[in-house]
């Protein structure tokens, strides 16, 4: 049975002044098997945040359904931007989720020693740099030992190092904490070095252009040649222009 | 500049107005404006019976229960107008409408109505207080993120957790603001009130020394007054402050 299931009859944003009314999905339909790491690909503005916000219920002014395999799921998210409390300490940040007690403090500052924070549990988010309040931000999503895990371009705008530190990072807690996770990024390099599944995304209103199963193994993921070979193969990149790299 | 500087400069700006003053007071040479040392033995004289502290604590009695009204009042009036644009297309207008009377007029209209009393006092002030802190904090319930306000349904932080932890945090700013402006506000009008309608308090000091031309004890309450006043706003408000900014860089 699956994860998440979206049934998408039609999403629509209203005209407003200076932006024409939009489609931005009609009939569309996405079922993440549970455990599943589903990477969706697909080119600025096509609705993949909106897709997310409807996933996370955030967003409910659409027609149709999304439906959970288990009742009533842990839903967490990790937003493009770390959106942490700038007024709350990272540790604060990460146990509010969790409740206000001592036993959320306590899961929370383990949560930070897994992802190598411990240092800086009392400081305030701004003060870290961004890569801090992104491992910040996915110790708060694991505090929850989420069954489903929305990510959307979670590690934009970082170096090329510390964003596969990043992904590292991830995979490791995933390793320990299974769930369903769907990972919104520009780059196809990193849905190889992460996905279990491609989707690939396209037009207006938006449709699935590919979905493909990824079994490479650690290696083939990492390396950007063997990476971009089987993009290609795949059709999620021309053949001709290599996949750019992203700073 | 340093903190110790900055005091300096503070020092030597009010020993330079100190120094004028005494300047003028030679060259007028009239008891209508009193030298410094003469402000300062009225202001002996009037603290000797206890005059001068029993007025200034009632007249703050009265700033502080005019201001708790106000700022309690206008903040939940002003966060329900910045949350909500029906309520804000209904309620506005009138705020405008407050914004714009006259003081004077308020406090006549209160006198008027419900008699020479304390509470007719106190809501006179509160209700000259009022829009200012409505539309303060209306610009900051209006401006509330939603990102945040997303990330806290996400992870069902609830009503009570978001309430404390998301959304009053971005509210402190306004709130120090419209306090900070408030108090200044506050404690001017008070003395309006009290000069029209109380037989006690600074302003009835005030009005009663004015009667008599005794300039000095005018400028002796005026001061002593002040210097409470700045006292409050840095023994209280400003630590305050700086503990709500604390997160800053
Ligand atoms: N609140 C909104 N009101 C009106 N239009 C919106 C709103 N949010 C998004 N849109 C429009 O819907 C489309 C899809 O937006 P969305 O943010 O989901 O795209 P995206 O695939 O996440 O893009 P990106 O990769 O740049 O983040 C865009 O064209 C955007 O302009
Ligand atoms: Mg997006």
């Amino acid at each position: 049975m699956s994860a998440i299931t979206l049934d998408i009859a039609e999403k629509r944003y209203p005209a407003r002044t200076g932006t024409p009314a939009r489609e931005i999905f009609r009939d569309f339909r996405l079922d993440v098997a549970a455990g599943e790491f589903l990477v969706l690909l697909g080119s600025s503005g096509l609705g993949k945040t909106t897709l997310l916000n409807i996933a996370a219920g955030l967003d409910d002014t659409y027609r149709g359904a999304v439906r959970f395999g288990t009742a009533n799921p842990r839903i967490a998210y990790a937003f493009q931007n770390p959106r942490l409390l700038p007024w709350r300490t990272v540790l604060e940040n990460v146990a509010l989720p969790l409740g206000e007690g001592m036993a959320a403090r306590t899961s929370a500052r383990r949560m930070l020693e897994e992802v190598g924070l411990a240092e800086l549990a009392s400081a305030y988010p701004e003060r870290l740099s961004l890569g801090q309040q992104r491992r910040a931000a996915l110790a708060r999503a694991f505090a929850i030992e989420p069954d489903v895990l929305l990510m959307d371009e979670p590690f934009v705008s970082l170096d090329q190092p510390a964003a596969e530190r990043l992904r590292e990072l991830l995979r490791r807690l995933l390793a320990r904490r299974p769930a369903s996770v769907m990972f919104v990024t520009h780059d196809p390099r990193e849905a190889v070095a992460l996905a279990s599944r491609i989707v690939l995304l396209e037009g207006s209103p938006a449709t699935v252009a590919r979905d493909v199963k990824v079994t490479l193994g650690l290696r083939e993921r990492a390396s950007p040649a063997l990476a971009d070979a089987f993009l290609i193969r795949m059709g999620i990149i021309p053949r001709t222009e290599p996949a750019t790299p992203r700073g | 500049m340093s903190t110790a500087s900055r005091l300096g400069m503070t020092a030597a700006s009010l020993l330079a107005l100190l120094l004028v003053w005494q300047g003028a007071a030679l060259w007028a040479a009239s008891p209508l404006l009193p030298s410094p040392a003469a402000v300062l033995a009225a202001m002996q004289r009037a603290a000797e019976g206890g005059a001068l502290q029993r007025n200034i604590a009632i007249t703050l009695a009265r700033v502080a229960a005019a201001f708790f009204i106000a700022m309690a009042i206008g903040s939940a009036l002003g966060i329900a107008l910045g949350r909500s644009p029906r309520l804000n297309e209904l309620f506005g207008p009138w705020v405008i409408v407050l914004l714009n009377l006259p003081a004077l007029v308020v406090i006549i209209l209160c006198y008027v109505w419900f008699g020479l009393t304390e509470a007719a006092a106190i809501t006179a002030v509160s209700i000259n207080k009022i829009p200012n802190v409505a539309v303060t904090m209306r610009e900051g319930a209006a401006a509330l993120s939603r990102d945040l306000d997303e990330m806290a349904r996400v992870y069902r932080f609830g009503r009570w957790r978001t309430l404390r932890h998301v959304t009053l945090p971005q509210l402190v700013p306004f709130f120090t603001a419209s306090a900070r402006s408030g108090l200044a506000l506050t404690w001017k009008i008070v003395l309006v009130v009290e000069l029209l309608g109380r037989s006690n308090g600074v302003g009835f000091e005030l009005q009663t020394a004015f009667q008599m031309f005794d300039v000095a004890t005018v400028l002796a309450y005026a001061l002593a007054f002040t210097v409470v006043v700045q006292i409050i706003e840095m023994g209280l408000l400003q630590p305050w402050e700086r503990w709500a900014n604390g997160w800053r860089r």
